[in-house]
C-alpha cells in the first residue's frame, strides 16, 4: 500500500477549520510524548499550559487580558498575510505605540479623564502606524524586503523604548530602576468588571474581529486585498494597485500593533518598563496563522494562544520547566498548522500496489 | 590611539564578524538553492545550547577534544532543526516565510528548555590552539590569537565561492535555484539538492551560534545571540548573493557592533549608548535601501527563492 496526494477540485472548507484543531491536539499529544523523553512530567506538563487555565476560573482573567494583545495585533497581521506582505516587526509597532501613549500622558501632565485616555490610546495607534510606515515607505519605493527592515526597526523600538525610561522618562521616585512612573489612576483604562484586571481593551478586543471580518469579508478593499495576495498578475490587470495595498496592509497592522500596546500600558501595566516588550508581536504571528487568516479565528486562536502563555507561568511553578517551553508549544502548532496546509488543496489516498489482492482481501 | 588599543580594538571586531559570517554564508547557500530560511535565530541557538552542553558535560574528562566535539554537536543540532524546515517546505510545500519564523520560534522556545540545567555554568573559552608565544604575542596575536572557528569561518569564503562557482555541484546547485522546473525536467533532484544546501545551512548557523556560548562569552544564557540570526540574513541580502561582498559585510557589521561595546564600555559617548545599540540594525535597514535600488536592476537574486517547487508530474 502506499499513500497517494490527489489534488481537490476546490479547497476544502471543512479542512480550513479542522486542522487548526486538530494541530492543537496533536501539539498536546507530542508534548507529552516529547516531555516524558526529556525527563519532565509530560503529562503534567501539557495538563498545566494547556487546560489548568481553563479549569481554574480565576485564570480566566488573566486568558482574557493576556488574549486582548494577541487578537488585536494578529488582527491586522492577517491583513498584511492575506496580500503577502510580511510585517514581522509587530513587537516594534507594539512598543512604540505604547511609548507614544506614555508621551501623551505625560504631556498631559495632572490632567486625565476619558479625553485623555482617548488621545492616548490615539496616539498609540499613530505611533504603531508611523513605526510600519518605514518598511512601507522603503518597500514601495526602494523595493526593501519588509521582512527584514520591520524586523530591524523592532529591535530600534527597543533601544528608544531603553533609551526614554532610563533617561528622560525615568520616574524620579523610581529607586534609580529604569521605568516610567505609574499612570495616575484619571490616566488608566477603565475597568470593565469591577474586582477584576479586565479592562476597556479586553472588550475591544471581542468587538474588533467582527468589524474586520465585515472589512475583509464584505468591503472592497478587503477584496483588493484578497487578489493581491492570491494573484498579483490578476490585480494589476484588475487595476489594483499593489503599492497602495502595500501601505494599507503594513498600516493598518501597525496601526493595530500600536493600539494593543497602548492598551497594554494604559490598561493592565500602568507603566512601562524595559520588560515590556514581551513577544505578543511574535506571538501573534502564531495567533494569525492558527486562526487561519480569519478574524473570527483570530478571537479564537489568540485565546488559545494566551492559554498556553498563562499555563506556561503555571507550568514554571508546578513542573518546573521554563516559561518559554510555552514558546515550543506555540512553535508546534504554527509547524503543524503550516504542515497541514496541504490537506486544505489535496486529499489522502491509500493506493494498494496489488489490486487483485486488494479486491481478494474485500471479500 | 595606541597600537595595543588599535590591536584589542581589531582582535574585537574580528570575534564579533565570526558568527554572522558563518550564519551568513549557510544561508547564502540555502538561498542560492531556492529556499529562503528565515530561522537562523533559532537554529544559531539551538547550535549555540547543543555546543555548550557537551563541552560542558565532557569538558572536565576530555578538555582536549570536548571542544571540538562542542562544534561537532553545534553543528548536527543545527542541521536537524534546520531539517524538520526543509521536510515541512519541501515535502509538504508549506509557506516558506511562515515555517522559517516558527523555526525561529521554535529555536528559542527549545534551547531554552535544553539549556535551564545549565544556566550559570562556564566552560574554558575555545581559544587559539597556537602555542602561548603566539597566541598572547604583542603583535603575532593578531594573526595567531583566535579560536579555531575564525579560522574556519575565513576559509569557508574561499570555500563556498569556489563551490558555488567552480565545481559541478554547486553549478546544479544554482540551476535549481535559479529555475527548479528547468533542473527537475533534465533530471536532477531539486529536494535533495534543497535538503542538502538546507542542512548546510543549519550546521553553518549552529557553529555561529556555539560561537557565542563557546567562544565570546563561555557560557549559557537564553536569546544569547540577540538577533545577530536576523542580521544574517540582512547580510546575504546585503552582499547581492555574493560570498566576497558578505565577508566585507560581516566585517562592516563587526565594526558597528564594537564601536557600541567601545562606547558602553567608556562610559563617554557624545550619543545615548542606545544609538550606538540600534546601530547594527538602523545600519542594516539603510544599507538594504542602498543596495536594493542597485540590485532590483541586476536582478542577482536567485529567480526561484522562497517559491515552492511544484512539479507537474
Amino acid at each position: 500500500m502506499r499513500i497517494k496526494l490527489e489534488k481537490r477540485p476546490a479547497p476544502s472548507v471543512a479542512m480550513m477549520v479542522l486542522t487548526p484543531v486538530l494541530s492543537v491536539l496533536l501539539t498536546m499529544l507530542i508534548g507529552v510524548i516529547v516531555f516524558d523523553f526529556l525527563g519532565v512530567d509530560g503529562f503534567g506538563a501539557v495538563r498545566d499550559i494547556f487546560l489548568t487555565p481553563i479549569l481554574a476560573s480565576y485564570k480566566w482573567q488573566d486568558v482574557a487580558v493576556k488574549a486582548a494583545p494577541l487578537v488585536i495585533i494578529a488582527l491586522g497581521l492577517s491583513v498584511g498575510n492575506r496580500a503577502q506582505v510580511w510585517n514581522i516587526g509587530a513587537e516594534g509597532q507594539y512598543i512604540i505605540g505604547a511609548l507614544f501613549a506614555a508621551g501623551v500622558g505625560i504631556a498631559a501632565g495632572d490632567l486625565g479623564g476619558p479625553f485623555v485616555v482617548l488621545a492616548m490610546v490615539l496616539a498609540g495607534i499613530l505611533g504603531g502606524a508611523l513605526w510600519a510606515a518605514v518598511p512601507a515607505l522603503l518597500k514601495t519605493r526602494w523595493d526593501v524586503n519588509e521582512i527584514l527592515s520591520s524586523l530591524m526597526l523592532t529591535y530600534v523600538a527597543g533601544q528608544v523604548l531603553g533609551y526614554l525610561v532610563g533617561g528622560p522618562w525615568k520616574d524620579p521616585n523610581g529607586r534609580n530602576f529604569p521605568a516610567t512612573a505609574p499612570l495616575h489612576d484619571n490616566q488608566v483604562l477603565p475597568i470593565v468588571f469591577p474586582g477584576t484586571t479586565v479592562h476597556l481593551g479586553v472588550i475591544v478586543a471581542l468587538i474588533l474581529p467582527f468589524a474586520f471580518w465585515w472589512l475583509m469579508a464584505r468591503s472592497m478593499f478587503g477584496f483588493q486585498v484578497r487578489v493581491v495576495g492570491a494573484a498579483p498578475q490578476a490585480a494589476r490587470h484588475g487595476g489594483f494597485d499593489t503599492k497602495q495595498t502595500i501601505w494599507l496592509a503594513l498600516v493598518i497592522s501597525g496601526a493595530m500593533a500600536g493600539l494593543a500596546g497602548a492598551f497594554e500600558f494604559t490598561g493592565a501595566l500602568h507603566a512601562i518598563n524595559l520588560g515590556f516588550p514581551s513577544g505578543y508581536g511574535f506571538t501573534a504571528i502564531i495567533v494569525s496563522f492558527l486562526g487561519r487568516l480569519n478574524p473570527i479565528g483570530c478571537l479564537i486562536a489568540g485565546v488559545v494562544l494566551a492559554i498556553t502563555y498563562v499555563g506556561g507561568q503555571v507550568a514554571q511553578t508546578t513542573v518546573h520547566i521554563p516559561s518559554s517551553t510555552a514558546g515550543i508549544f506555540q512553535a508546534m502548532m504554527l509547524f503543524l498548522i503550516l504542515a497541514s496546509d496541504i490537506f486544505i488543496r489535496y486529499r489522502i489516498r491509500f493506493v494498494s500496489r496489488r489490486p487483485q489482492a486488494a479486491a481478494v482481501a474485500g471479500e | 590611539m595606541s597600537i595595543d588599543f588599535i590591536i584589542a580594538a581589531f582582535i574585537t571586531v574580528v570575534g564579533l564578524t565570526t558568527p554572522i559570517l558563518l550564519a551568513g554564508l549557510g544561508e547564502l547557500v540555502v538561498e542560492k538553492s531556492g529556499v529562503l530560511n528565515l530561522g537562523v535565530e533559532g537554529m544559531m541557538l539551538i547550535g549555540a545550547v547543543c555546543g555548550f552542553a557537551l563541552t560542558y558535560t565532557y569538558g572536565f574528562d576530555y578538555p582536549g577534544i570536548a571542544p571540538w566535539g562542542g562544534i561537532l554537536a553545534a553543528a548536527a543540532g543545527g542541521a536537524l532543526s534546520a531539517l524538520l524546515f526543509g521536510f515541512l517546505v519541501l515535502e509538504l510545500n508549506s509557506n516558506q516565510v511562515a515555517t522559517g519564523l516558527a523555526l525561529a520560534i521554535f529555536g528559542t522556545g527549545l534551547s531554552s528548555l535544553i539549556g535551564q540545567g545549565f544556566t550559570g555554568m562556564i566552560i574554558t573559552p575555545f581559544g587559539s590552539i597556537f602555542p602561548d608565544a603566539l597566541a598572547t604575542g604583542r603583535y603575532t596575536q593578531v594573526i595567531f590569537g583566535y579560536s579555531p572557528l575564525v579560522y574556519f569561518a575565513l576559509a569557508m569564503v574561499p570555500a563556498v565561492h569556489w563551490f558555488l562557482n567552480r565545481t559541478r555541484a554547486g553549478l546544479i546547485l544554482r540551476a535549481v535555484g535559479e529555475n527548479d522546473l528547468s533542473a527537475h525536467s533534465i533530471g536532477y533532484s531539486v529536494k535533495q539538492v534543497r535538503y542538502a544546501a538546507i542542512a548546510f545551512g543549519g550546521a553553518m548557523a549552529g557553529i555561529g551560534g556555539a560561537y557565542f556560548s563557546m567562544v565570546i562569552t563561555p557560557m549559557w544564557a537564553e536569546k544569547m545571540t540577540a538577533g545577530r540570526g536576523w542580521i544574517a540574513l540582512a547580510l546575504v541580502v546585503f552582499a547581492g548573493w555574493r560570498t566576497g561582498r558578505l565577508l566585507a559585510g560581516a566585517f562592516f557589521f563587526g565594526v558597528l557592533m564594537t564601536l557600541e561595546l567601545y562606547a558602553k564600555a567608556s562610559g563617554f559617548s557624545l550619543v545615548p549608548s542606545e544609538v550606538w545599540a540600534a546601530m547594527p540594525y538602523l545600519m542594516t535597514v539603510v544599507a538594504l535601501t542602498l543596495i536594493s535600488r542597485r540590485e532590483t536592476a541586476g536582478g542577482n537574486a536567485p529567480a526561484c527563492l522562497g517559491k515552492p517547487f511544484l512539479p507537474t508530474a
